[in-house]
C-alpha cells in the first residue's frame, strides 16, 4: 500500500546527472583531504608530539653523535646528518598517519566512505594528500632547526626541501595506506609498522654516508625506497653549504647503482616510481565490497 | 501516484528512477551464501513508493544480509533485485546514489561536527554546492538537532548519534531510505522520538523506507511487513491483515449469568463460550462489537476485556517461536563495551 506522500521532495537535477563526474572526485579529494587535517589539528597530542618529536631527533642524533663521530675541517656530523632526521621525521609521520584508516574502520567512518558513490582513487588519494599534508608541516617545522646547528637556508632551498619532502610524503603515506588497508586491527598496525618502519629508516641513508658500506649492507639500502628520497634532499641542502673537500669525501652523497652515480633527476626519478607503485597498491586494496 | 504538490525543478537532467519504475525496491529470490551459510535463502517483495517496509525477524535471520545486497554493499549469489528502477550488480553507482544508509553499526566520525559530518557526505553524495546549506538545515530540523549542529559527535547521545545519521541519510534526498535496526538499544522515549521522525520523513520527503526491526511495537508503523527468519520470509502483509491471518479479536465479558449471555450470544449467531469466570467471545473487529454484544445479552456486565492478535502472536504464529525482546539491549551492552575499549 503505497501512501501518496503530502509533497514531493524537489529533486535535485545535478545530483542525478552522471556527468560532471571529474569535478565531483576532485571535490571528494579535497573533502578527505581537509578531514585528515580537521582531524590532526584536533588532537593536541599529535600537535605537541609534532613539536616534541623534532627537537628529540636533534639532540639525541644530532648534538649526541656527533660528540662519537666528531668533525671535518670544522664540517660536524650533526650538519651531515640534519638533512637525514628532517627526512626521518617525514617518513615517520607520513607512515603513521595512514594509522587513521585503521581507526575508521574500528568506529565504522571506513563504511561511510566506500559505499558512497565516488571512486576508490578519490579516498586514497585524499586520505594520502592529507597524510603528506601533515608529514611535509611536520618535516618543515624540523627544517625551521636549521640554524641551531648552522645549516645555512636560502630561500630556493627551503622551497627545494618543501617539494622533496611532498613527494617523500606522498610515497610513504601511499605505502602506510597499503599496509593499513590490509591490517584490522590498531594493535597490529602499530607492530607492523615499527618493523617495517626502523629498517627503512636506518638503510636509507639518512644517518651514515652510502659509501663504502659492507656488500649486504649496500644491497638492502638499494632496495629500500627511502634512500632514493632522503639522498636527493641531502643533496640540495649540501649545494648550499660550504663544504670543505675533505668533509665532502667522508659525509659523501649520491647513489651508486650498478656502479654508477645516480643523478639527482634520476634518484627522484626512481622514488616516483616507488611512489606510483604504492599508490597502485594502496587503491586496489582498499574497501573491497563483501 | 497522484502528486497534487507537485514542485519539481524542470526539466530534471535524469528521471529520479530509471524510467518507467513505478516500484521502489524489486527483490526477486534473493540468495546470499558465506560459505557453507546460506544466510538469505530466496527472498522475494517489492517495495511501492512512499511505502514504510519492513523487515522483522530475530537476530541472525538475515536482515542485514537482505539489506546489504540492495546496498550493493554484497554481491548476491543468487537471484536479481532493483532499487528505484537499477539493477544493484550492474548499476551499483546509480543505485548508490539513489539511496540512503544507516547501518546497524554506528558510522559517524566523533571527531568532526555535525555539521562537518553533513557536510563530508553531502560532498561524496554531490549535493551541488549552493543546496548543501539549505539542505543541512532542513535535514537537522527534521531529527530536531538543529541546535547540536556545531557539537562534537563525541558529545552525543546514542540516539541523537543515531538521528543524526538518519539526517545523514536523507541529505542527498534519495528515492529509498534503508535503516538497519534503527531503534536497537535506545531507550523507549528516544525510540518513540525516533519513529515521529521516520513518519515525518516518509509525510515531507516522500521518501520510501524499508527497515529492520526486531521490535515487534516497531512493525507495527510499517505499511506492511515481512516476517524473516532462517534467510525466508514466511509472511508478508500489512500489520493488520497479519493479525487477522493469525486469529479473531476474542472479548471478554464478565456479566451477572454467564450461561444465559452465552445462550443469548449464540442464539444471536456468535460463537462464543463461557469461560472460568467470563464469557469469551470470537469475533472480527471486537472493539466495536462490545456495544452490540452488551445489548444481545441483556444481562448486567461488570468488566469487559477485548484482546486483539499482537505482532508476537503473529511471529509465535507463523515461526512457532517467540522474538527475545533482550536481545537488543544485549547488543547494546556489547558495542558499549567494544567502545570503552578503545579508549
Ligand atoms: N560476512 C559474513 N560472513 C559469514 N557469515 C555471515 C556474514 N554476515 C552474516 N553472516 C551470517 O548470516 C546470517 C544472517 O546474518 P544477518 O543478515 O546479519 O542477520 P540479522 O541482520 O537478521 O541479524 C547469520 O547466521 C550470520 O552469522
Ligand atoms: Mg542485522
Amino acid at each position: 500500500m503505497a501512501t501518496t506522500p503530502l509533497s514531493v521532495r524537489p529533486s535535485t537535477p545535478s545530483l542525478l546527472d552522471e556527468r560532471g563526474d571529474l569535478v565531483a572526485e576532485l571535490r571528494t579529494i579535497g573533502m578527505v583531504w581537509e578531514r585528515e587535517l580537521i582531524r590532526f589539528v584536533r588532537t593536541r597530542t599529535r600537535i605537541l608530539s609534532s613539536f616534541v618529536q623534532p627537537i628529540l631527533f636533534l639532540f639525541v642524533l644530532g648534538y649526541g653523535m656527533t660528540t662519537l663521530v666528531g668533525s671535518t675541517e670544522g664540517f660536524t656530523f650533526k650538519k651531515f646528518v640534519f638533512p637525514g632526521i628532517v627526512a626521518m621525521s617525514v617518513v615517520m609521520t607520513a607512515i603513521f598517519s595512514a594509522i587513521s584508516i585503521v581507526w575508521d574502520r574500528e568506529f565504522g567512518f571506513l563504511r561511510e566512505m566506500v559505499v558512497a558513490p565516488v571512486s576508490r582513487s578519490s579516498l586514497v588519494i585524499g586520505k594520502t594528500l592529507g597524510g603528506a599534508s601533515i608529514a611535509t608541516v611536520q618535516g618543515t617545522i624540523m627544517l625551521a632547526l636549521a640554524p641551531l646547528i648552522g645549516v645555512h637556508l636560502t630561500a630556493t632551498l627551503v622551497g627545494q626541501v618543501i617539494g622533496l619532502e611532498l613527494l617523500m610524503a606522498v610515497g610513504l603515506t601511499s605505502f602506510g595506506v597499503f599496509v593499513a588497508s590490509r591490517i584490522q586491527r590498531i594493535e597490529a598496525f602499530q607492530v607492523v609498522m615499527q618493523l617495517l618502519l626502523f629498517p627503512m629508516l636506518f638503510l636509507s641513508g639518512a644517518l651514515f654516508p652510502l659509501k663504502g658500506l659492507p656488500t649486504w649492507l649496500a644491497v638492502l639500502t638499494r632496495l629500500n625506497p627511502v634512500t632514493y628520497a632522503v639522498d636527493p634532499l641531502r643533496r640540495v641542502v649540501f649545494a648550499v653549504q660550504a663544504v670543505p673537500p675533505a668533509a665532502a669525501a667522508r659525509f659523501s652523497t649520491g647513489i651508486s647503482l650498478f656502479g654508477t652515480m645516480l643523478s639527482l633527476s634520476a634518484e627522484i626519478g626512481i622514488f616516483c616510481v616507488f611512489t606510483a607503485v604504492f599508490l597502485a597498491l594502496a587503491i586496489v586494496g582498499f574497501g573491497k565490497p563483501e | 501516484m497522484a502528486t497534487p504538490t507537485t514542485t519539481l525543478a524542470a526539466p530534471l537532467a535524469a528521471p529520479a528512477t530509471a524510467s518507467g519504475a513505478t516500484l521502489a525496491v524489486e527483490a526477486s529470490n534473493l540468495v546470499k551464501r558465506y560459505g557453507d551459510v546460506e544466510a538469505v535463502k530466496g527472498v522475494s517483495f517489492d517495495v511501492g513508493r512512499g511505502e514504510i517496509f519492513a523487515l522483522l525477524g530475530p537476530n541472525g535471520a538475515g536482515k542485514s544480509t537482505t539489506i546489504k545486497m540492495l546496498c550493493t554493499l554484497a554481491l548476491p549469489s543468487g537471484g536479481t533485485a532493483r532499487v528505484s528502477g537499477f539493477d544493484v550488480r550492474r548499476q551499483p553507482k546509480a543505485v548508490r546514489r539513489r539511496i540512503g544508509l544507516v547501518f546497524q553499526e554506528q558510522t559517524l566520525d566523533e571527531q568532526l561536527t555535525a555539521e562537518e559530518n553533513l557536510r563530508f557526505h553531502a560532498v561524496l553524495y554531490r549535493v551541488p554546492r549552493d543546496e548543501v546549506d539549505a539542505r543541512i538545515d532542513r535535514v537537522l530540523r527534521l531529527v530536531a538537532l538543529e541546535g547540536r549542529r556545531k557539537d562534537l559527535v563525541s558529545t552525543f547521545s546514542g540516539g541523537m548519534a543515531r538521528r543524526l545519521e538518519i539526517a545523514r541519510g536523507m541529505l542527498h534526498t534519495p528515492a529509498v531510505l534503508f535503516l538497519d535496526e534503527p531503534t536497537v538499544g535506545l531507550d523507549p522515549q528516544t525510540r518513540a522520538l525516533m519513529w515521529d521522525d521516520v513518519t515525518r520523513l516518509r509525510k515531507e520527503e516522500g521518501v520510501t523506507i524499508l527497515l529492520t526491526t526486531h521490535y515487534m511495537d516497531e512493525a507495527e508503523y510499517a505499511d506492511r511487513i515481512a516476517i524473516i527468519d532462517h534467510g525466508q520470509i514466511v509472511a508478508l502483509d500489512s500489520p493488520d491483515a497479519l493479525k487477522r491471518k493469525v486469529g479473531q479479536d476474542t472479548v471478554e465479558l464478565t456479566t451477572a449469568d454467564n450461561a444465559l449471555a452465552v445462550s443469548r450470544l449464540a442464539a444471536a449467531g456468535y460463537r462464543c463460550q463461557e469461560g472460568e469466570e467470563a464469557v469469551v467471545v470470537f469475533t472480527t473487529d471486537g472493539e466495536s462489537q462490545v456495544a452490540r454484544l452488551i445489548e444481545i445479552a441483556r444481562v448486567p456486565v461488570s468488566n469487559v476485556h477485548v484482546h486483539r492478535p499482537t505482532l508476537d502472536d503473529v511471529f509465535l504464529h507463523f515461526t512457532g517461536r517467540q522474538i527475545r525482546e533482550d536481545q537488543g539491549e544485549r547488543m547494546l551492552s556489547m558495542a558499549v563495551r567494544a567502545r570503552a575499549g578503545r579508549r
